[in-house]
């Protein structure tokens, strides 16, 4: 399987507090990563370094093959990014972003035109194509953000909490869209809902103060849990690895640099 | 990608939000209501009795210190603020063609705002037979000296989240890019720094090169001026926004 996604050895400092320490992470084609962690924990730094929107302390990332400290430009083409809170400016319409998106990513305007129509589809967003980013509802800003991520149809899609503040209804089209788009690509996604993980992942990671404490399928991940725990299985170990008593002294935070 | 393909659609947007808010319909409604009051009652045209652009382009400097603030406070402090820096800079585009298409996006609107008091021009040519030359250049001089402030202004606004503050220190380093050219600041600092320090001072002020321009001269060192001046801070808007846009 082609490894899409290589991370090795990242580390991002913020001043003296080291936010990630040290995550090693490779993601082969046809993989559904479901990143988790508690909050702080570091998901959406790691992300970032993924992406290039952060800059890494130390470590390096490889996508599709392309060191992404080398040849940013070409390693950017390789991914959908969906940020924290999906951003996109509010005084545009779905639409009209989109298009600014497509555009930006080189396409001339009949191609841009099609890819906008294809992912307006695809995340039913028909009938707000004409309203002002500002003015949707908080699960379609987000299904704005997805179909922006999709658009180039990237093998690799990186994907920020993106069913956070969905409805039920909304949350269940959406993984089924993340496991239909999953097939070839390689996906990563952070969440804090452990069913998510379950329903459409295939490999679930967890990091707790920038390190990785689990990293398995979601099978595995379940039966860590005590014979005795019959409910919310996964919960139970989520907190097992998360929130142990030997934990770090505070004064420890930031101190390995 | 030619450089049009990867600018053009972050120019577009760029342009295209002024117009979104009334920022753009405020702006040219106090810039050229402005302008007129200079040309016609503060720069006494009708007691002077000669029909020129002078006044008119004495007070444009002036003008430019809060209106290209206004235009520049956004073009960072709002992607910054609303977290869309992260989908830009997550796009295939680099810093350098970013930070080039949006300070073209706002110098396109400062340049299309001077192009409506074109008007002015063809009144004092109906009234009297000023220089065109000499406008001419005066024109050009005032596009240079905006599309400086709205460089610096940029460099400003990509240090902040806030549009106010971005505003207001692109205001203050305004004038005192234009101060340092200022006579009473001149004769201050004459009182105790050598002459040639005084001269390097006035050199750099934009005002002594505006000045110049103004009256019709156009001499490449003004241009040169103003052109790398402009480079230089657009140079440093990328540092800054690599630099902070993580905070
Ligand atoms: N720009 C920054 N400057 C300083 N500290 C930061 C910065 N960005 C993140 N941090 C810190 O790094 C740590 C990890 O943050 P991160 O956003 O990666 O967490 P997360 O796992 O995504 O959490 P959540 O589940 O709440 O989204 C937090 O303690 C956060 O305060
Ligand atoms: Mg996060």
């Amino acid at each position: 399987m082609k490894e899409l996604i290589v991370g090795r050895g990242l580390r991002k400092s913020f001043g003296a507090f080291e936010a990630v320490r040290g995550i090693d992470l490779t993601v082969p084609a046809g993989q559904v990563l479901g990143f988790l962690g508690p909050n702080g924990a570091g998901k959406s730094t790691t992300m970032r370094m993924l992406t290039g929107f952060l800059e890494p302390t130390a470590g390096t990332v490889h996508l599709d093959g392309i060191a992404l400290a080398d040849d940013p430009i070409a390693a950017k083409r390789t991914f959908g990014y969906l940020p924290e809170g999906a951003p996109a400016y509010g005084d545009m319409r779905v639409e009209e972003f989109l298009l600014f998106v497509a555009r930006t990513r080189g396409y001339d305007a009949a191609e841009a035109r099609r890819r906008v129509d294809a992912a307006i589809d695809r995340l039913h967003l028909g009938p707000y194509r004409k309203q002002l980013v500002e003015t949707l509802s908080k699960g379609y800003k987000r299904r704005t953000g997805l179909a922006q991520a999709i658009l180039h149809d990237p093998p690799i899609l990186i994907l920020d909490e993106p069913t956070d503040g969905l409805d039920p209804n909304q949350k269940h089209e959406v993984r089924e869209l993340i496991r239909r788009l999953g097939g070839e690509r390689a996906v990563v996604l952070s969440t804090h809902i452990l069913e998510e993980v379950e329903a459409v992942c295939t490999r679930a990671v967890i990091i707790n103060e920038g390190r990785i404490v689990f990293d398995g399928t979601p099978g595995e991940l379940d039966s860590k849990a005590p014979g005795s725990v019959t409910r919310n299985r996964m919960d139970h170990v989520f907190r097992m690895l998360t929130t142990s008593d030997v934990r770090e002294p505070a004064g420890a935070r930031g101190g390995s640099r | 990608m030619s450089a049009p393909a990867r600018i053009g659609p972050v120019f577009r947007r760029e342009f295209g939000a002024y117009f979104a808010s009334p920022l753009a319909g405020i702006f040219l409604v106090i810039f050229l209501f402005m302008s007129g009051i200079f040309t016609f009652q503060l720069g006494g045209f009708y007691e002077r009795g000669q029909a020129d652009l002078r006044p008119f382009f004495t007070g444009q400097p002036w003008l430019y210190l809060f209106l290209v603030p206004a235009l520049s406070m956004r073009l960072w402090a709002e992607d910054r603020r609303t977290g869309t820096i992260e989908l830009l800079l997550t796009l295939p585009v680099s810093v350098r063609d970013l930070v080039v298409a949006k300070f073209l996006a706002a110098w396109a609107f400062a340049c299309a705002a001077l192009a409506l008091t074109v008007p002015l021009w063809i009144t004092v040519a109906w009234l009297g037979n000023p220089d065109h030359g000499a406008i001419l250049v005066g024109y050009l001089a005032c596009a240079l000296l905006s599309g400086t402030f709205l460089a610096l202004g940029a460099f400003l606004s990509a240090f902040t989240k806030n549009q106010v503050i971005a505003f207001v220190l692109c205001g203050v380093a305004g004038f005192l890019l234009l101060v340092t050219g200022f006579p009473i600041v001149l004769d201050f600092v004459s009182g105790w720094l050598p002459r040639i320090a005084v001269e390097a001072i006035s050199s750099m002020s934009a005002l002594t090169h505006f000045e110049g321009m103004m009256r019709g001269v156009l001499d490449l060192r003004d241009v040169l001026y103003f052109v790398s001046l402009t480079v230089a801070f657009l140079f440093l808007n990328g540092i800054v926004v690599e630099w902070k846009k993580a905070e």
